[in-house]
Protein backbone atom coordinates (compact mmCIF):
# COMPACT_ATOMS: atom_id res chain seq x y z
CA UNK A 1 0.00 0.00 0.00
CA UNK A 2 2.75 2.48 1.26
CA UNK A 3 4.98 1.68 -2.18
CA UNK A 4 1.75 2.28 -3.83
CA UNK A 5 0.90 5.61 -2.66
CA UNK A 6 4.74 6.87 -2.84
CA UNK A 7 5.22 5.45 -6.73
CA UNK A 8 1.74 8.10 -6.96
CA UNK A 9 3.35 10.82 -5.17
CA UNK A 10 5.94 10.61 -7.57
CA UNK A 11 4.35 10.14 -10.59
CA UNK A 12 2.31 13.51 -9.45
CA UNK A 13 5.57 15.25 -8.57
CA UNK A 14 6.84 13.84 -12.44
CA UNK A 15 3.20 15.12 -14.13
CA UNK A 16 4.10 18.64 -12.20
CA UNK A 17 7.28 19.80 -12.89
CA UNK A 18 6.69 19.40 -17.10
CA UNK A 19 3.41 20.98 -16.75
CA UNK A 20 5.05 23.51 -14.89
CA UNK A 21 8.06 23.81 -18.02
CA UNK A 22 5.34 24.31 -20.25
CA UNK A 23 3.72 26.88 -18.67
CA UNK A 24 6.84 28.93 -18.09
CA UNK A 25 7.36 29.33 -21.92
CA UNK A 26 3.43 30.45 -22.14
CA UNK A 27 4.80 32.73 -19.30
CA UNK A 28 7.67 34.16 -20.76
CA UNK A 29 6.52 34.64 -24.36
CA UNK A 30 4.27 38.09 -24.15
CA UNK A 31 8.20 39.74 -22.63
CA UNK A 32 10.94 37.58 -24.53
CA UNK A 33 8.75 36.10 -27.07
CA UNK A 34 9.19 32.53 -28.41
CA UNK A 35 12.27 32.52 -29.91
CA UNK A 36 14.47 29.12 -29.90
CA UNK A 37 16.72 31.06 -26.80
CA UNK A 38 13.22 31.61 -24.62
CA UNK A 39 12.92 27.39 -25.12
CA UNK A 40 16.77 27.04 -24.27
CA UNK A 41 16.48 29.30 -20.86
CA UNK A 42 13.56 27.63 -19.56
CA UNK A 43 14.79 24.09 -20.36
CA UNK A 44 18.38 25.10 -18.95
CA UNK A 45 16.91 26.30 -15.39
CA UNK A 46 14.49 23.20 -15.56
CA UNK A 47 17.41 21.06 -15.59
CA UNK A 48 19.86 22.91 -13.35
CA UNK A 49 17.12 22.85 -10.82
CA UNK A 50 16.34 19.24 -11.33
CA UNK A 51 19.82 18.59 -10.67
CA UNK A 52 20.09 20.51 -7.79
CA UNK A 53 16.69 19.02 -6.26
CA UNK A 54 18.32 15.66 -6.83
CA UNK A 55 21.24 16.47 -4.84
CA UNK A 56 19.63 18.23 -2.10
CA UNK A 57 16.95 15.28 -1.84
CA UNK A 58 19.08 12.82 -1.72
CA UNK A 59 20.92 14.72 0.73
CA UNK A 60 17.42 15.18 3.10
CA UNK A 61 17.11 11.34 2.75
CA UNK A 62 19.93 10.69 5.05
CA UNK A 63 18.41 11.77 7.99
CA UNK A 64 15.73 10.13 9.17
CA UNK A 65 13.73 9.82 6.46
CA UNK A 66 9.61 9.47 7.04
CA UNK A 67 6.29 10.45 5.19
CA UNK A 68 5.90 13.45 6.87
CA UNK A 69 9.15 15.21 6.08
CA UNK A 70 8.13 13.72 2.62
CA UNK A 71 4.47 15.37 2.85
CA UNK A 72 6.47 19.11 3.93
CA UNK A 73 8.29 18.79 0.67
CA UNK A 74 5.39 18.95 -1.61
CA UNK A 75 3.69 21.48 0.80
CA UNK A 76 6.92 23.63 0.45
CA UNK A 77 7.03 23.06 -3.35
CA UNK A 78 2.91 24.13 -3.67
CA UNK A 79 3.85 27.25 -1.59
CA UNK A 80 6.91 28.01 -3.74
CA UNK A 81 4.58 28.10 -6.82
CA UNK A 82 2.90 30.98 -5.34
CA UNK A 83 5.26 33.62 -6.62
CA UNK A 84 4.94 32.52 -10.34
CA UNK A 85 1.25 32.53 -9.79
CA UNK A 86 0.76 36.08 -8.11
CA UNK A 87 4.20 37.84 -8.78
CA UNK A 88 5.53 36.24 -12.37
CA UNK A 89 3.95 39.56 -14.46
CA UNK A 90 5.81 42.05 -12.46
CA UNK A 91 9.15 40.04 -11.81
CA UNK A 92 9.25 39.67 -16.03
CA UNK A 93 8.20 43.28 -16.59
CA UNK A 94 11.67 44.22 -13.87
CA UNK A 95 13.77 41.84 -16.19
CA UNK A 96 12.54 43.25 -19.43
CA UNK A 97 13.02 46.31 -18.53
CA UNK A 98 16.81 45.85 -16.78
CA UNK A 99 17.92 43.25 -19.99
CA UNK A 100 17.73 44.27 -23.40
CA UNK A 101 19.12 41.20 -24.69
CA UNK A 102 16.47 38.46 -25.04
CA UNK A 103 18.73 35.28 -24.43
CA UNK A 104 19.84 36.72 -20.46
CA UNK A 105 16.38 38.48 -20.44
CA UNK A 106 14.29 35.33 -20.60
CA UNK A 107 17.49 33.25 -18.93
CA UNK A 108 17.10 35.72 -15.24
CA UNK A 109 13.29 35.87 -15.72
CA UNK A 110 13.59 31.83 -15.86
CA UNK A 111 16.14 32.19 -12.86
CA UNK A 112 13.93 34.39 -10.75
CA UNK A 113 10.70 32.84 -11.31
CA UNK A 114 10.88 28.71 -12.11
CA UNK A 115 14.39 27.85 -10.29
CA UNK A 116 13.30 27.56 -6.45
CA UNK A 117 9.66 25.17 -7.24
CA UNK A 118 11.41 23.14 -9.65
CA UNK A 119 14.65 22.38 -7.15
CA UNK A 120 11.88 21.48 -4.89
CA UNK A 121 9.90 19.41 -7.00
CA UNK A 122 13.48 17.84 -7.91
CA UNK A 123 14.17 16.57 -4.25
CA UNK A 124 10.93 14.59 -4.68
CA UNK A 125 12.67 11.42 -6.25
CA UNK A 126 15.61 10.77 -3.96
CA UNK A 127 13.50 11.03 -1.28
CA UNK A 128 11.12 8.73 -2.59
CA UNK A 129 13.97 5.76 -3.32
CA UNK A 130 15.11 6.39 -0.03
CA UNK A 131 11.47 5.66 1.44
CA UNK A 132 11.33 2.76 -0.72
CA UNK A 133 14.33 0.91 -0.27
CA UNK A 134 14.36 -1.97 1.71
CA UNK A 135 17.72 -3.38 1.19
CA UNK A 136 21.09 -2.69 -0.57
CA UNK A 137 20.65 -5.13 -3.34
CA UNK A 138 17.36 -3.75 -4.27
CA UNK A 139 17.99 -0.32 -4.65
CA UNK A 140 19.22 -0.02 -8.14
CA UNK A 141 15.49 -2.02 -8.93
CA UNK A 142 13.77 0.50 -6.63
CA UNK A 143 15.18 3.32 -8.02
CA UNK A 144 14.64 2.44 -11.88
CA UNK A 145 11.18 1.75 -10.76
CA UNK A 146 10.99 5.48 -9.14
CA UNK A 147 13.00 7.23 -12.24
CA UNK A 148 10.01 4.96 -14.40
CA UNK A 149 7.03 6.19 -12.32
CA UNK A 150 8.06 10.05 -12.42
CA UNK A 151 9.27 9.98 -16.37
CA UNK A 152 6.05 8.51 -17.08
CA UNK A 153 4.38 11.37 -15.04
CA UNK A 154 6.84 13.48 -16.64
CA UNK A 155 5.38 12.63 -19.89
CA UNK A 156 1.72 12.70 -18.81
CA UNK A 157 1.71 16.35 -17.72
CA UNK A 158 3.73 17.05 -21.08
CA UNK A 159 1.36 15.59 -23.24
CA UNK A 160 -1.64 16.84 -21.35
CA UNK A 161 -0.42 20.48 -20.65
CA UNK A 162 0.28 21.03 -24.43
CA UNK A 163 -2.54 19.43 -26.06
CA UNK A 164 -5.23 19.48 -23.55
CA UNK A 165 -4.82 22.03 -20.61
CA UNK A 166 -4.06 25.02 -22.70
CA UNK A 167 -7.25 24.60 -24.79
CA UNK A 168 -9.31 23.87 -21.43
CA UNK A 169 -7.68 26.43 -18.58
CA UNK A 170 -6.47 29.35 -18.34
CA UNK A 171 -2.54 29.75 -17.92
CA UNK A 172 -3.29 30.70 -13.86
CA UNK A 173 -5.98 28.05 -13.65
CA UNK A 174 -3.27 25.41 -14.93
CA UNK A 175 -0.78 26.90 -12.28
CA UNK A 176 -3.65 26.45 -9.46
CA UNK A 177 -4.78 22.84 -10.32
CA UNK A 178 -0.68 21.82 -10.06
CA UNK A 179 -0.46 23.59 -6.57
CA UNK A 180 -3.77 21.74 -5.69
CA UNK A 181 -2.26 18.63 -6.61
CA UNK A 182 0.64 19.20 -4.57
CA UNK A 183 -1.43 19.94 -1.58
CA UNK A 184 -3.10 16.93 -2.45
CA UNK A 185 0.12 15.11 -2.82
CA UNK A 186 1.19 16.28 0.67
CA UNK A 187 -2.42 14.94 2.31
CA UNK A 188 -1.78 11.76 1.11
CA UNK A 189 1.62 11.81 2.21
CA UNK A 190 0.10 12.33 5.67
CA UNK A 191 -2.52 10.26 5.81
CA UNK A 192 -0.36 7.79 4.80
CA UNK A 193 2.13 8.55 7.53
CA UNK A 194 -0.55 7.93 10.12
CA UNK A 195 -1.95 4.91 8.85
CA UNK A 196 1.28 3.37 9.03
CA UNK A 197 1.92 5.04 12.37
CA UNK A 198 -1.15 3.10 13.54
CA UNK A 199 -0.32 0.02 12.27
CA UNK A 200 2.93 0.34 13.79
CA UNK A 201 0.88 0.68 17.23
CA UNK A 202 -1.46 -2.03 16.29
CA UNK A 203 1.65 -4.22 16.31
CA UNK A 204 3.43 -3.70 19.14
CA UNK A 205 0.04 -3.97 20.78
CA UNK B 1 -10.64 5.13 -59.21
CA UNK B 2 -7.43 4.10 -61.10
CA UNK B 3 -7.80 7.10 -63.40
CA UNK B 4 -7.78 8.95 -60.88
CA UNK B 5 -4.84 8.06 -58.90
CA UNK B 6 -2.85 8.52 -62.25
CA UNK B 7 -3.82 12.24 -62.64
CA UNK B 8 -3.10 12.67 -58.72
CA UNK B 9 0.35 11.50 -59.21
CA UNK B 10 0.81 12.85 -63.07
CA UNK B 11 -0.10 16.42 -61.43
CA UNK B 12 2.24 15.91 -58.76
CA UNK B 13 5.19 14.50 -60.59
CA UNK B 14 4.40 17.79 -63.19
CA UNK B 15 4.62 20.10 -60.28
CA UNK B 16 7.26 18.25 -59.02
CA UNK B 17 9.43 19.15 -62.07
CA UNK B 18 7.69 22.45 -62.54
CA UNK B 19 8.72 23.83 -58.83
CA UNK B 20 12.62 23.93 -59.13
CA UNK B 21 14.64 24.60 -55.66
CA UNK B 22 17.35 27.26 -56.50
CA UNK B 23 18.18 27.49 -52.73
CA UNK B 24 17.98 26.17 -49.54
CA UNK B 25 18.75 27.81 -46.43
CA UNK B 26 19.29 26.09 -43.08
CA UNK B 27 18.38 29.18 -40.20
CA UNK B 28 17.99 28.20 -36.08
CA UNK B 29 14.50 28.01 -36.96
CA UNK B 30 13.70 25.87 -40.01
CA UNK B 31 15.00 25.03 -43.25
CA UNK B 32 14.00 27.43 -46.02
CA UNK B 33 13.58 27.02 -49.72
CA UNK B 34 13.65 29.18 -52.67
CA UNK B 35 11.24 27.81 -55.61
CA UNK B 36 11.01 28.62 -59.16
CA UNK B 37 7.69 27.54 -61.51
CA UNK B 38 7.04 29.16 -64.52
CA UNK B 39 9.12 32.59 -63.31
CA UNK B 40 7.66 32.79 -60.02
CA UNK B 41 10.22 32.70 -57.46
CA UNK B 42 8.73 31.85 -53.74
CA UNK B 43 10.17 31.35 -50.04
CA UNK B 44 8.60 28.64 -48.59
CA UNK B 45 9.69 27.34 -45.13
CA UNK B 46 9.97 23.90 -45.51
CA UNK B 47 7.82 21.07 -44.25
CA UNK B 48 7.01 17.59 -44.19
CA UNK B 49 3.73 18.98 -45.58
CA UNK B 50 3.40 18.37 -49.25
CA UNK B 51 1.60 20.96 -49.65
CA UNK B 52 4.12 24.14 -47.71
CA UNK B 53 2.63 27.99 -47.64
CA UNK B 54 4.58 30.56 -49.43
CA UNK B 55 6.25 32.88 -47.62
CA UNK B 56 6.69 35.13 -50.08
CA UNK B 57 6.99 34.83 -53.91
CA UNK B 58 7.80 37.97 -57.05
CA UNK B 59 7.71 37.41 -60.82
CA UNK B 60 10.61 37.67 -62.72
CA UNK B 61 9.39 38.68 -65.78
CA UNK B 62 7.68 41.52 -64.15
CA UNK B 63 9.26 41.70 -60.93
CA UNK B 64 7.22 45.29 -60.27
CA UNK B 65 3.83 43.03 -60.26
CA UNK B 66 2.73 42.21 -57.10
CA UNK B 67 2.09 38.61 -56.66
CA UNK B 68 -0.22 37.67 -53.59
CA UNK B 69 -3.82 38.96 -53.57
CA UNK B 70 -3.63 39.35 -50.22
CA UNK B 71 -0.71 42.00 -50.75
CA UNK B 72 -3.38 43.86 -52.73
CA UNK B 73 -5.72 44.06 -49.89
CA UNK B 74 -2.96 44.95 -47.74
CA UNK B 75 -2.61 48.02 -49.08
CA UNK B 76 -5.94 49.22 -49.08
CA UNK B 77 -4.89 50.98 -45.80
CA UNK B 78 -3.33 53.34 -47.93
CA UNK B 79 -6.58 54.64 -48.95
CA UNK B 80 -6.72 55.63 -45.22
CA UNK B 81 -3.13 56.50 -44.59
CA UNK B 82 -1.59 57.62 -47.93
CA UNK B 83 1.67 58.74 -47.15
CA UNK B 84 2.31 57.50 -43.82
CA UNK B 85 5.81 58.99 -41.79
CA UNK B 86 6.44 55.71 -40.17
CA UNK B 87 5.97 52.50 -41.28
CA UNK B 88 5.92 48.85 -39.31
CA UNK B 89 5.99 45.60 -40.80
CA UNK B 90 6.05 42.71 -37.94
CA UNK B 91 7.16 39.58 -40.64
CA UNK B 92 9.45 40.63 -42.92
CA UNK B 93 9.06 37.57 -45.58
CA UNK B 94 10.85 38.58 -48.85
CA UNK B 95 10.51 42.60 -48.33
CA UNK B 96 8.05 43.01 -51.09
CA UNK B 97 5.71 44.55 -49.46
CA UNK B 98 8.60 47.05 -47.52
CA UNK B 99 9.95 47.43 -51.64
CA UNK B 100 6.32 48.96 -52.50
CA UNK B 101 5.43 50.73 -49.65
CA UNK B 102 9.11 52.82 -50.47
CA UNK B 103 8.50 53.41 -54.09
CA UNK B 104 4.94 54.52 -53.29
CA UNK B 105 6.13 56.65 -50.60
CA UNK B 106 9.73 57.16 -50.89
CA UNK B 107 9.87 59.78 -47.34
CA UNK B 108 8.27 56.53 -45.46
CA UNK B 109 10.30 55.33 -42.68
CA UNK B 110 9.62 51.84 -42.76
CA UNK B 111 11.21 49.00 -39.73
CA UNK B 112 10.51 45.81 -40.22
CA UNK B 113 10.69 42.96 -38.05
CA UNK B 114 10.89 39.34 -38.59
CA UNK B 115 12.62 36.87 -35.95
CA UNK B 116 14.63 35.19 -38.30
CA UNK B 117 18.42 36.29 -39.55
CA UNK B 118 17.93 33.86 -42.69
CA UNK B 119 14.51 35.11 -43.76
CA UNK B 120 16.44 38.66 -43.98
CA UNK B 121 19.11 37.51 -45.81
CA UNK B 122 17.24 35.73 -48.55
CA UNK B 123 14.80 38.47 -48.81
CA UNK B 124 18.23 40.64 -49.98
CA UNK B 125 19.71 38.07 -51.72
CA UNK B 126 16.53 36.50 -53.60
CA UNK B 127 13.38 39.10 -53.38
CA UNK B 128 15.56 42.25 -53.78
CA UNK B 129 14.76 43.36 -50.74
CA UNK B 130 16.43 46.50 -50.16
CA UNK B 131 17.39 48.21 -46.95
CA UNK B 132 18.45 52.29 -46.86
CA UNK B 133 18.46 55.26 -44.54
CA UNK B 134 14.45 54.81 -44.87
CA UNK B 135 14.18 51.40 -44.80
CA UNK B 136 15.52 49.19 -41.92
CA UNK B 137 14.81 45.64 -40.50
CA UNK B 138 15.06 44.44 -37.02
CA UNK B 139 16.18 40.75 -35.94
CA UNK B 140 13.50 40.33 -32.90
CA UNK B 141 10.67 39.11 -32.47
CA UNK B 142 7.60 40.59 -32.87
CA UNK B 143 6.56 40.77 -29.90
CA UNK B 144 9.80 41.94 -27.96
CA UNK B 145 10.15 45.03 -30.89
CA UNK B 146 6.38 46.26 -29.97
CA UNK B 147 7.20 46.28 -26.09
CA UNK B 148 10.45 47.74 -26.74
CA UNK B 149 8.95 50.49 -29.19
CA UNK B 150 6.41 51.06 -26.59
CA UNK B 151 9.18 51.52 -23.94
CA UNK B 152 10.84 54.17 -26.25
CA UNK B 153 7.63 55.99 -26.72
CA UNK B 154 7.36 55.48 -30.81
CA UNK B 155 4.81 55.29 -33.03
CA UNK B 156 3.55 54.39 -36.30
CA UNK B 157 0.98 55.84 -39.02
CA UNK B 158 0.52 52.17 -40.49
CA UNK B 159 1.11 48.56 -38.90
CA UNK B 160 1.24 45.46 -40.68
CA UNK B 161 0.94 41.84 -39.11
CA UNK B 162 2.07 39.44 -40.90
CA UNK B 163 3.82 37.54 -38.97
CA UNK B 164 3.93 33.60 -39.71
CA UNK B 165 5.63 30.70 -38.60
CA UNK B 166 5.01 27.68 -40.90
CA UNK B 167 2.36 26.86 -39.32
CA UNK B 168 0.25 29.84 -38.94
CA UNK B 169 0.46 33.18 -36.69
CA UNK B 170 2.30 33.13 -33.33
CA UNK B 171 0.27 32.16 -30.41
CA UNK B 172 1.60 35.53 -28.72
CA UNK B 173 0.94 38.01 -31.30
CA UNK B 174 -2.49 37.11 -31.38
CA UNK B 175 -3.85 38.09 -28.20
CA UNK B 176 -5.90 40.65 -26.56
CA UNK B 177 -2.59 41.96 -24.83
CA UNK B 178 -0.49 41.93 -27.80
CA UNK B 179 -3.24 44.17 -30.21
CA UNK B 180 -3.68 46.34 -27.20
CA UNK B 181 0.08 47.09 -27.44
CA UNK B 182 -0.07 47.70 -30.84
CA UNK B 183 -3.07 49.83 -30.78
CA UNK B 184 -0.73 52.18 -28.47
CA UNK B 185 2.24 51.94 -30.91
CA UNK B 186 -0.58 53.77 -33.08
CA UNK B 187 -0.64 57.61 -33.94
CA UNK B 188 -3.92 58.74 -33.89
CA UNK B 189 -5.83 57.78 -37.04
CA UNK B 190 -3.25 54.87 -37.36
CA UNK B 191 -4.30 51.99 -38.93
CA UNK B 192 -3.58 48.01 -38.90
CA UNK B 193 -3.95 45.63 -41.39
CA UNK B 194 -3.46 42.66 -40.10
CA UNK B 195 -3.00 38.89 -42.67
CA UNK B 196 -5.16 36.15 -41.36
CA UNK B 197 -6.90 32.84 -42.72
CA UNK B 198 -10.46 33.15 -43.66
CA UNK B 199 -10.75 29.39 -43.39
CA UNK B 200 -9.39 28.57 -39.94
CA UNK B 201 -11.25 27.20 -36.95
CA UNK B 202 -9.81 29.99 -35.09
CA UNK B 203 -11.81 32.84 -37.16
CA UNK B 204 -14.18 33.33 -34.26
CA UNK B 205 -11.42 33.86 -31.64
CA UNK B 206 -9.38 35.80 -33.96
CA UNK B 207 -12.13 38.06 -35.32
CA UNK B 208 -13.86 38.58 -31.73
CA UNK B 209 -10.54 39.71 -30.17
CA UNK B 210 -9.62 42.13 -32.68
CA UNK B 211 -12.83 43.65 -32.26
CA UNK B 212 -12.25 43.47 -28.66
CA UNK B 213 -9.69 45.92 -28.83
CA UNK B 214 -10.43 47.94 -32.17
CA UNK B 215 -14.38 48.55 -31.74
CA UNK B 216 -14.73 48.74 -35.48
CA UNK B 217 -13.13 46.04 -38.38
CA UNK B 218 -13.32 46.18 -41.79
CA UNK B 219 -12.82 43.11 -43.83
CA UNK B 220 -10.90 42.23 -47.00
CA UNK B 221 -11.83 38.82 -48.14
CA UNK B 222 -8.90 37.52 -51.17
CA UNK B 223 -11.33 36.59 -53.72
CA UNK B 224 -9.71 33.31 -54.60
CA UNK B 225 -7.43 32.60 -51.82
CA UNK B 226 -8.20 31.46 -48.22
CA UNK B 227 -6.55 35.02 -47.07
CA UNK B 228 -8.40 37.96 -45.20
CA UNK B 229 -6.99 41.35 -44.49
CA UNK B 230 -8.55 43.06 -41.37
CA UNK B 231 -7.95 46.75 -41.07
CA UNK B 232 -8.63 48.80 -37.53
CA UNK B 233 -7.96 51.73 -36.80
CA UNK B 234 -6.67 54.22 -33.72
CA UNK B 235 -9.90 56.50 -34.62
CA UNK B 236 -13.46 56.31 -33.76
CA UNK B 237 -15.22 56.48 -35.86
CA UNK B 238 -13.49 53.93 -38.50
CA UNK B 239 -14.70 54.83 -42.09
CA UNK B 240 -12.65 53.07 -44.48
CA UNK B 241 -13.50 53.96 -47.77
CA UNK B 242 -11.54 54.22 -51.58
CA UNK B 243 -12.68 57.61 -51.94
CA UNK B 244 -10.10 59.30 -49.59
CA UNK B 245 -7.46 57.30 -51.62
CA UNK B 246 -5.36 60.32 -53.68
CA UNK B 247 -6.00 59.64 -57.73
CA UNK B 248 -2.07 59.91 -58.19
CA UNK B 249 -2.01 57.14 -55.89
CA UNK B 250 -4.08 55.00 -57.64
CA UNK B 251 -2.39 55.34 -60.74
CA UNK B 252 0.75 54.93 -59.17
CA UNK B 253 -0.43 51.42 -57.86
CA UNK B 254 -1.49 50.55 -61.20
CA UNK B 255 1.87 49.62 -62.13
CA UNK B 256 2.33 47.11 -59.59
CA UNK B 257 -1.23 45.62 -61.28
CA UNK B 258 -2.72 46.55 -58.19
CA UNK B 259 -6.41 48.14 -58.81
CA UNK B 260 -7.55 49.49 -55.31
CA UNK B 261 -10.95 49.92 -56.40
CA UNK B 262 -11.47 46.59 -57.24
CA UNK B 263 -9.76 45.51 -54.06
CA UNK B 264 -12.32 47.91 -52.04
CA UNK B 265 -14.91 45.28 -53.76
CA UNK B 266 -13.69 42.61 -51.41
CA UNK B 267 -13.55 44.84 -48.61
CA UNK B 268 -16.61 45.02 -46.14
CA UNK B 269 -17.20 45.80 -42.07
CA UNK B 270 -19.68 42.74 -41.84
CA UNK B 271 -19.45 41.25 -38.92
CA UNK B 272 -19.83 37.61 -39.48
CA UNK B 273 -17.98 35.85 -36.85
CA UNK B 274 -19.83 34.16 -33.26
CA UNK B 275 -19.59 37.45 -31.09
CA UNK B 276 -19.80 35.31 -27.94
CA UNK B 277 -16.46 33.20 -28.61
CA UNK B 278 -14.00 33.88 -25.78
CA UNK B 279 -11.27 36.29 -26.43
CA UNK B 280 -7.65 35.19 -27.15
CA UNK B 281 -5.17 36.37 -23.76
CA UNK B 282 -1.73 35.59 -23.08
CA UNK B 283 -3.50 33.36 -19.76
CA UNK B 284 -5.65 31.23 -22.43
CA UNK B 285 -4.15 31.42 -26.56
CA UNK B 286 -4.32 27.83 -27.52
CA UNK B 287 -4.28 29.25 -31.21
CA UNK B 288 -2.37 26.76 -32.75
CA UNK B 289 -4.47 24.01 -31.10
CA UNK B 290 -8.06 25.53 -32.61
CA UNK B 291 -6.35 25.63 -36.12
Amino acid sequence: MQKLTISLLAFLAGFSIMAFELLGGRMLAPYFGSSVYVWGSIITVFMLALSLGYLFGGRLSVYSPNLKKFACIFIAASVSLLPSLFFSQPIFEWVFLKVEDPRYGSLLAALCVFLVPSIILGMISPYSVRLLTVSARASGQTAGFLYFVSTLGSALGTIMTSFYLVLWLTVSEILCLIIGLLLFCAVTALLCAFKYKQNEEAEYA
Amino acid sequence: MLKKLLIMLMSFVSFASAAETVHKERSIYRNIVINESDNIRCMQFETRRKLATNQACIDLKKPQRLVFEYAHGTLAALAHQPKPSRVLILGLGGGVLSNLIHQLSPDSEIVSVDIDPAVVKLAKDYFNYRENKQVTSVIQDGRVFVKRALLKKETFDWIILDAFNGDYIPEHMMTYEFLSEVKQLLNKNGIVSANTFSTSDLYDYESNTYAAVFNKLWTYRAPTRGNRVLFACNCAPFKFSVKTAPAPLLEHLQKYDVDLKQVFTHIDDKVDWQTDTQILTDEYSPANLLK
